[in-house]
């Protein structure tokens, strides 16, 4: 629609600057925060402007951390963050493309039926099976294992449903001509399925990523050695601190901490991830 | 390059349809073969079958000497080209050609000088190093031919190669085909429902109908001698007139004729012809026209230079050899 108003123009601007502003208000009274001392949030009145403490509290976090909480240095905890996100998106894409791979291009018997039964996990959210999958979990001796973390959270209905919409839009005669080319499953898999949907690879692994950095109440059942904390889970163990109020300065300095990976990664990935999601060019 | 034969070649899907049944074609080596008819007719079907995407239900494909019925698309040393040109989007020009012979393990330098070779005969060197979303729809069709060409198959296989195209330049990618074809010598099989196509490519003319085989001909064979009223109407293009034989029973030699069949450029205005016809309508086509017109309910087309004078009514007359007649049960040709 285009409309050569500037009345419009102006409101639909003021709208967007109106949004802007409130996903961006608590992201900045969380900076705020960070960059105070201990007793500035105690005091009733929240402070709207950066103060004097900002590189004492980042210091202080990524240096020792809370003792009192339990939690880990930061750093240690953004790695354990960082490792389940990775083999996260890694594995969900990867076990995926393939699936959809399979059940895409062969003909094999209860083909259709094993689509389905992809597909009717969709209905079984980690939250849903939380209490047998840390069954099985804790019976394979994963509990406190970057395994444990990310296995369980690895298939991926939606993702393989997905990827079968890309592989159906590619035409039949491209896998026709590959055939004649002499280009076996895998290696048109390789040379022409995975190369084709870069993009759509691209934006699941953001999506993925952010999924897996975000897992609060996985992490937080089964880790019970501060080692393998993960940053998110970690944040809500600093916020409770038991013998004492909670150090808001800190925990916001954590908390933004905690989002420069995200960011980066959607930052970094941005341009082949609009493409993903936008192209139809096969 | 080879001789492939088909032999009493048929499909029947699972669902037990018969797309395509009893097919006996003899091609010779280096000879262009133009398999054509409307639409679900099966040439595809047939195509895809010598190619070794479909697989074979009755008979046997011979390519040489060799049974292929088995042999995997890959083996069985033919290249296709697709309507759609089916080019690797995410590939160079230089890439797409060296693919399949990449797959092949021939060796790097080999690979280089054929696609050299291709690209010069095609004339597609200066972009050689684009994408296939960069290019033409004209230069797509050479790209898809030189991936053909590369390969130095025994056989050419075209699905359709130009129903892509706009018309202009169709025709001039048709002479082209037909020119590299002749200086190539490959045996082709060229699948298309565009008579004139046909016409102008093959060196014979196999016309297909419902899954089996009408007539296979020289073009001018098919066109003179029709051999079913099918045939007569698919081939030739303003297409044969038929008129049934109830229409014109006075004529001799017509007793099992269901249908008489005479070309509109047979059919010529004389003042004291014996066919009388009310012009409905006249389409100019520059240098000649067409006009369309009744007698005795039947409909005729007939052509006449651009220069002829016009009536609401014609007299015609033809030349009893120029009438073609068809059985009035099975449609064939009566000689």
């Amino acid at each position: 629609m285009i409309e050569n108003r500037p009345g419009l123009n102006l409101l639909a601007h003021a709208t967007l600057i109106l949004g802007v502003c409130i996903v961006a208000l608590p992201v900045w009274v969380a900076f705020v925060a960070s960059t105070h001392g201990a007793t500035d949030f105690m005091s009733g009145t929240i402070p709207m402007w950066p103060g004097p403490h900002l590189v004492e509290n980042y210091s202080k976090m990524l240096g020792a951390g809370v003792s009192t909480s339990g939690t880990p240095p930061v750093g240690t905890m953004m790695f354990n963050s960082l490792i389940m996100a990775l083999s996260i998106a890694i594995g969900k894409i990867a076990i995926s493309v393939l699936s959809a791979f399979a059940v895409v291009y062969f003909r094999f018997p209860f083909r259709g039926l094993a689509f389905w039964c992809i597909f009717i996990t969709l209905m079984l959210p980690v939250e849903v099976r939380i209490v047998p999958t840390f069954q099985v979990v804790a019976d394979l001796g994963l509990l406190n294992s970057y395994a444990g973390l990310s296995v369980p959270l690895i298939a991926s209905a939606t993702a393989t449903f997905l990827f079968r919409q890309v592989f159906l839009t590619i035409p039949d005669e491209l896998t026709e001509a590959a055939r004649i080319d002499g280009a076996g499953p895998m290696k048109f898999f390789r040379d022409i399925l995975l190369p084709l949907s870069r993009t759509n690879i691209a934006a699941l692994f953001v999506i993925l990523f952010i999924y897996g950095w975000n897992q609060y109440l996985w992490p937080l059942l089964i880790t019970t050695s501060s080692d393998y904390y993960t940053i998110v889970a970690g944040i809500k163990r600093m916020a409770d601190a038991v013998d004492g109020l909670p150090q808001w300065h800190l925990v916001m300095a954590t908390a933004m901490l905690a989002m420069l990976p995200p960011v980066a990664v959607v930052i970094g990935m941005q341009r082949l991830f609009v493409k993903g999601l936008v192209e139809t060019e096969k | 390059m080879a001789s492939i034969t088909l032999d009493n070649l048929g499909k029947i899907y699972s669902g037990g349809t018969r797309a395509v049944g009893g097919v006996n074609i003899d091609i010779k080596d280096g000879e262009f073969i133009v398999l054509v008819g409307p639409s679900g007719c099966g040439k595809s079907t047939l195509l895809r079958m010598v190619a070794g995407l479909e697989s074979i239900s009755e008979g046997e494909v011979r390519i040489g000497d060799r049974v292929v019925n088995n042999v995997e698309p890959a083996d069985r040393d033919i290249a296709m080209v697709f309507q759609n040109y089916a080019l690797y989007p995410h590939m160079s020009v230089r890439q797409n050609l060296a693919y399949g012979l990449k797959n092949r393990k021939t060796p790097k330098d080999e690979i280089e000088k054929r696609v050299a070779q291709a690209s010069e005969i095609l004339q597609i060197e200066s972009f050689l190093d684009r994408r296939p979303a960069a290019l033409s729809g004209g230069q797509r069709q050479r790209v898809a031919m030189g991936r053909a060409i590369v390969r130095e198959p025994a056989a050419f296989l075209f699905d359709e190669p130009l129903s892509n195209l706009d018309a202009k330049l169709r025709v001039a990618m048709r002479l082209e085909i037909k020119e590299l074809q002749k200086r190539l010598r490959t045996t082709s099989l060229y699948v298309t429902h565009d008579q004139l196509e046909a016409m102008t490519l093959a060196d014979r003319l196999v016309v297909l109908n419902g899954g089996q085989v009408e007539q296979i001909g020289t073009p001018l064979e098919v066109y003179r001698t029709p051999a079913s009223a099918f045939v007569a109407s698919f081939i030739g293009s303003p297409a044969m007139n038929l008129i049934s034989s109830s229409a014109v029973a006075h004529l001799p030699g017509t007793a099992h004729a269901g249908q008489i069949g005479i070309r509109p450029e047979d059919l010529t205005v004389t003042p004291d012809g014996p066919i009388l016809m009310n012009v409905l309508a006249v389409e100019e086509l520059g240098a000649q026209r067409l006009v369309h017109g009744k007698t005795g309910g039947e409909r005729l087309t007939i052509t006449l230079p651009s220069d002829a004078l016009l009536s609401d009514s014609l007299n015609l007359s033809y030349r009893p050899e120029a009438l073609h007649l068809f059985h009035k049960d099975t449609g064939k040709r009566i000689a």
